[in-house]
């Protein structure tokens, strides 16, 4: 950046420098002199007499001058030139997926009654807010199989954390909150960030061939004092990991479940609800919302109806309006910090409201077979790649016999870092490093049958093994 | 806006047998989901809608005409900056190029993206007169519990720092998982009774203990309180949290003192940026004493609110203090010229998976850079014109409850004359029937009828005059048909909306409405 | 106006207790339910459950406010309201006649920390 210091003319009377306009800024010279008369202020800086003048700003700041409309596009443009943000095809996953975004979705989103209005507090002029988060929610309920859902927070990963004091919370005597190893580890140190500054601890349950060790699940459990289970489905390996039982040995104790979903795949796993579990969350961006470097994208959480009081966001319900009307509103507000300040449930105070949008009309769009279609070819990709890279004979499962959806890992023995490097240098992202010698890669159903061929030639026939 | 309802819902317009996608059907079919075991798929398909492709569009359509945005009409929504959103940026942040990059993919193949990411933070350096910012929290709130993250890890730092000796000694080692919380630890945070609802459940969530600071009858701290709460527990303070301008608009005359006091006890100040945009072109939290604050960049740098998020709050640290940012930190290496993403040692944790709110970021980037050094510093000043003039032309008809300057945002509480029983309430349900967004109403808590107008710098002088018309002619309906203001809003498209329903007996999504 | 009733112990925060023998049923105040306007949830503990004077244990929300629930006494908790459940407004159609826990008091001395009727319409004014 180009940060050039000198400085510019001094400040008219009224402040503007020169007295030039700028786009943003409707106040003409004249304008400026009648409301500055009627504030009874020579100077736009005299409405700052108050602030102490060792507090008060006396130079430009440094940063670049301002840039027209087409200077600023030709920066942009030059920032995405493909050296600086190359375009790969996509194999990687590991919380961000490359999905099928359908146009309308894109267009719709932009609508400017969408984008720019604030939280939906004066109900009588946002219905089309509330209406769209009332049908988020009965979409995000469905497909989790839960009874109630949020408004939607900020990813997937803090949507866990807050899952965590929740049950930190609704728990009497308890001494821990449990986390699968195999929950991804980015969201497992949100999660142990958060625990440990509001202060709980969290025990980490390992893994055993890519799979929550239910052996030693079972015996932190028998132990007791357990607030909450986090686990992962389809967990961060790709592995999708049979919960039989585990939330009646939860509720045993008093303890709640939690599960981490993936929601595209929900079209065809069996749900949250469906293992039993008390609160569902995760991450919405699988449901066709652009990576972009990782954000935004939307968390989403839903519990079962007894923990309604304890779920933390917004939450939208059906009323009546004074003329009779079906009508929506923010509901159940007494949760919330504005009203319970340092008792609320949680300082949440937004929503990622215009990513749960996205979600609704994707899921719109796509609805019933749509999302099972494409959970369907993500699947079946998934394991054509896997078949034929077992079949280069480089590379081997590295959780055999444990079933997964749309990503998996395989070990390779070569130079890992060069393998990726090649792929890189061929315009392909082939994965993502989980260990040494480890490489994890996802598919979805914007992979061709052509790309899926052409990495495993890549990755198969790269020679300069240093082994 | 259309004044008619738009009622239906997507489940509504559904169809068997419809559907609004296309999909590619040429792939390898060699395995299919049937293959995973049976107690591993969930039982009935999901009951999403099955539409055409039109009907949806047709739907979102009508269902934005329910809506109001700053594009539709004067927002004058106090504490909430609701400024013009450009529609460039929009245009940025939609750029292929960012859209289609994974967060995970090689530093050396993203160059572009993460300089926007280190920019950015320089420039919102710059802008504070702090030293480092991270970018990851996606909203306001959650910047306040990162930036109050920071100091709690300070502190745990500094108490392991001074009595390393000693614990090792006593074989004490704090463990690890109780956030530093035994003895020494600094767990009270000071926050003034006038502080937004979010400081005192950010404190809760990070843990610590919140005191509240009085204020004075004029809305600022009451100085002598703080004195007299530092002298009591001054070695367990580990922050005081301020809003500055404060929640009432008024600028804190103490300041300066009160960070030196906070600063003489061994806490931190925490500087609450919600309503920085106040100050842009006037003062910078770094320079008033503040060590870490966040800022909303869906306030004070243009992004839209989007209907209530995505936002972004990034947090922002006085220098010594930059080590214990979240991770990921994106860095940049002098020698080689690239930018790097770094986990460094020492960091308080991350509170995100990947880099936050990117592309909300672009939109905040692009504004700066169409701003420029020239412009920014107006941002601020014009902003406080706005709301000084509205002061002075309403306060005939409103009751100004505090006298002298204001800053970004003026608050009045309620009308002057209150024998008509019209509340504000009323006054705000009104104002959506002449075409504006209502004020922010019944915060802050100082006042009963708190009515609480915040213009921002974009709005014109004729804008600002027909509000002020229009609100001494609700004044006038007031006196004359008070019935007509306390029945508002007529036209609308739905009236008042019976709140004690909804939360007596929650219907929270259709299939529970179906059972209703 | 709000009613106050005679022969109940009242706390600061305008919970009330009507004393029997060893046990005492507690509620709100028909002054703290004007103040807090149309309830719509009570927040109640479990049978079983141990109160302790001038903790809460329970809270009691309206559509804008939620207020915690002090207990003015100390003892074990032998019934809860589960009218209020489904019927939160009871306790704005009548606060005195719908008490919202019983409890087998532990220490009826703390009783003597409590305001009489007369005392508490003092505090209210």
């Amino acid at each position: 950046m180009n940060t050039n210091s000198q400085n510019h003319s001094a400040p008219s009377l009224t402040g503007r420098a020169g007295g030039e306009s700028f786009k943003y800024f409707p106040h003409t010279e004249e304008d400026l002199d009648v409301m500055l008369q009627a504030c009874g202020v020579g100077s736009v800086h005299d409405l700052f007499a108050d602030v102490p003048e060792a507090a008060r700003f006396q130079r430009d700041y440094e940063l670049p001058q301002a840039l027209s409309e087409t200077d600023l596009r030709l920066f942009f443009e030059q920032l995405t030139h493909p050296l600086n943000a190359q375009q790969l095809i996509c194999f990687a996953g590991a919380g961000c997926y490359d999905h099928y975004a359908p146009s309308v979705v894109q267009n719709l989103i932009q609508r400017s009654e969408f984008l720019t209005s604030y939280t939906p507090y004066q109900a009588e002029i946002s219905q089309g807010t509330l209406h769209y988060i009332f049908e988020y929610q009965s979409m995000i309920a469905e497909l989790t199989g839960m009874d109630i859902s949020n408004a939607s927070m900020y990813d997937g990963a803090t949507a866990t954390a807050e899952a965590a004091m929740m049950a930190w919370s609704s728990a009497k005597k308890a001494t821990r909150v449990l986390v699968s190893e195999t929950v991804d580890p980015k969201v497992r140190r949100v999660v142990e960030t958060y625990a440990h500054f509001h202060g709980f601890p969290i025990q980490l349950i390992p893994a055993e061939n890519g799979a929550t060790s239910r052996a030693a699940l079972d015996k932190e459990l028998a132990e007791g004092g357990v607030a909450g289970v986090i686990l992962q489905q389809p967990n961060y390996f790709g592995i999708v990991e049979d919960f039989t039982g585990i939330a009646d040995a939860v509720h045993d104790q008093k303890g709640i479940l939690v599960i981490n979903a993936n929601p595209s795949d929900l079209a065809i796993l069996k749900t949250p609800g469906e293992w039993g579990a008390d609160v569902a969350v995760g991450e919405g961006q699988s449901l066709g919302i652009p990576m972009t470097f990782g954000g935004p994208g939307v968390g989403f959480m839903a519990c079962s109806e007894k923990l309604i009081r304890k779920m933390p966001g917004r939450i939208v319900g059906q009323t009546l309006d004074s003329r009779g009307q079906r009508a929506f509103v923010l509901t159940l507000q007494a949760r919330e910090q504005h009203i319970r300040r340092q008792k609320a449930t949680s300082n949440i105070c937004s929503n990622q409201s215009l990513m749960a949008l996205y979600v609704t009309i994707y899921l719109a769009v796509m609805g019933k077979e749509g999302l099972r279609e494409a959970a369907e070819m993500s699947y079946a990709g998934a394991h054509s790649l896997c078949d034929k890279l077992l079949a280069t004979g480089k590379f081997r499962l590295t959780f055999p016999g444990q079933p997964f959806f749309n990503e998996f890992c395989v070990d390779y023995d070569g130079d890992l870092d060069s393998l990726l490097s090649e792929a890189t240098e061929s315009g392909y992202l082939a994965g993502v490093k989980v260990g040494e010698k480890t490489l994890m890669l996802a598919v979805t159903e914007q992979r061709t049958p052509e790309e899926i061929d052409e990495l495993v030639e890549i990755l198969g026939e790269y020679k300069n093994e240093k082994i | 806006m259309n004044r008619t309802l738009y009622g239906n819902l997507i489940f509504e317009l559904s169809k068997k047998g419809r559907k609004g996608y296309s999909l590619p059907q040429d792939y390898d079919r060699t395995h299919s989901t049937a293959e995973l075991p049976e107690a591993l798929r969930r039982k009935e398909a999901a009951r999403l809608p099955e539409c055409d492709e039109l009907t949806v569009v047709r739907h979102y359509t009508n269902l934005s005409h329910n809506n109001f945005g700053v594009n539709d009409g004067f927002y004058p929504l106090g504490s909430c900056t609701m400024k013009y959103n450009p529609v460039i940026n929009e245009e940025i942040a939609a750029m292929k190029a960012f859209a289609g990059l994974h967060p995970l993919q090689p530093a050396e193949t993203c160059q572009g993206a993460l300089e926007v990411y280190f920019n950015l933070q320089q420039s919102l350096a710059e802008l504070a007169g702090l030293s480092e910012f991270t970018l990851n929290p996606c909203a306001g709130a959650h910047g306040e519990l990162t930036g109050l993250m920071v100091i709690r890890k300070y502190h745990e730092r500094v108490l392991s720092d001074s009595s390393t000796s000693e614990k090792v000694a006593a074989g004490n080692e704090p463990s690890p998982q109780q956030g530093g919380a035994g003895k020494g630890a600094r767990t009270k945070v000071l926050i003034p009774d006038s502080a937004h609802g979010t400081n005192p459940a950010s404190a809760a969530v990070c843990g610590l203990e919140v005191v509240e600071v009085k204020s004075l009858a004029d809305g600022t701290v009451d100085v002598e309180h703080l004195r007299q709460l530092l002298e009591e527990m001054g070695d367990q303070v580990a922050a005081m949290m301020m809003t500055n301008p404060n929640t009432l608009g008024i600028f804190e005359p103490r300041v300066l003192e009160i960070t030196e006091m906070v600063h003489k006890a061994g806490g931190l100040m925490y500087y609450d940026g919600a309503n920085l945009n106040a100050l842009l072109g006037e003062c910078r939290p770094g320079d008033m004493g503040f060590d870490v604050m966040h800022i909303n960049l869906h306030k004070t740098f243009s992004t839209p609110h989007g209907g209530g998020g995505p936002g972004s709050g990034p947090v922002g640290v006085r220098k010594g203090l930059e080590q214990f940012l979240p991770t990921p930190r994106v860095v940049l290496n002098e020698e080689e010229k690239q930018f790097r993403v770094e986990a460094p040692e020492g960091a308080l944790g991350s509170v995100g998976s990947f880099f936050g709110n990117f592309g909300v970021m672009l939109k905040a980037y692009a504004y700066i850079l169409s701003l420029g050094r020239e412009n920014v510093k107006m941002v601020g000043p014009l902003a406080t014109l706005n709301a000084n003039y509205i002061k002075e032309r309403l306060r005939d008809d409103y009751l100004l409850p505090i006298e002298g300057l204001c800053k970004h945002e003026v608050v009045f509480d309620g009308l002057v004359d209150k024998s008509t029983g019209v509340t504000t309430m009323d006054v705000a349900k009104r104002l959506l029937d002449y075409g504006y967004h209502a004020p922010t109403i019944y915060f802050p808590l100082l006042f009963h009828e708190s009515l609480m107008i915040e213009p921002t710098e974009n709005e014109s002088k004729e804008t600002i005059d027909a509000f002020i018309d229009v609100m001494h002619t609700i004044a006038a309906e007031a006196k004359s048909d008070p019935e007509l203001v306390k029945t508002a809003p007529h036209n609308t498209p739905i009236g008042r909306v019976d709140d004690v329903l909804a939360a007596k007996h929650p219907i929270t999504t259709y299939w529970k409405s179906l059972e209703a | 106006m709000a009613n106050f009733e005679a022969g109940l112990y009242y706390s600061e925060s305008h919970e009330y207790i009507r004393v029997e023998g060893e046990f005492g049923y507690i509620g709100i105040s028909d002054y703290a339910q004007h103040a807090l306007g149309n309830v719509v949830y009570v927040d109640m503990p479990e049978v079983d459950d141990e109160v302790t004077a001038g903790e809460e244990f329970g809270a009691v929300e309206s559509v804008k406010a939620a207020s915690d629930l002090i207990s003015p006494v100390s003892g074990t908790v032998v019934e809860v309201n589960e009218a209020l459940e489904d019927e939160p407004e009871l306790l704005n159609q009548d606060a005195f006649a719908n008490w919202i826990i019983k409890v087998q008091l532990s220490d009826p001395t703390e009783l003597d920390n409590l305001m009489d009727v007369e005392a508490y319409k003092k505090h209210c004014e």
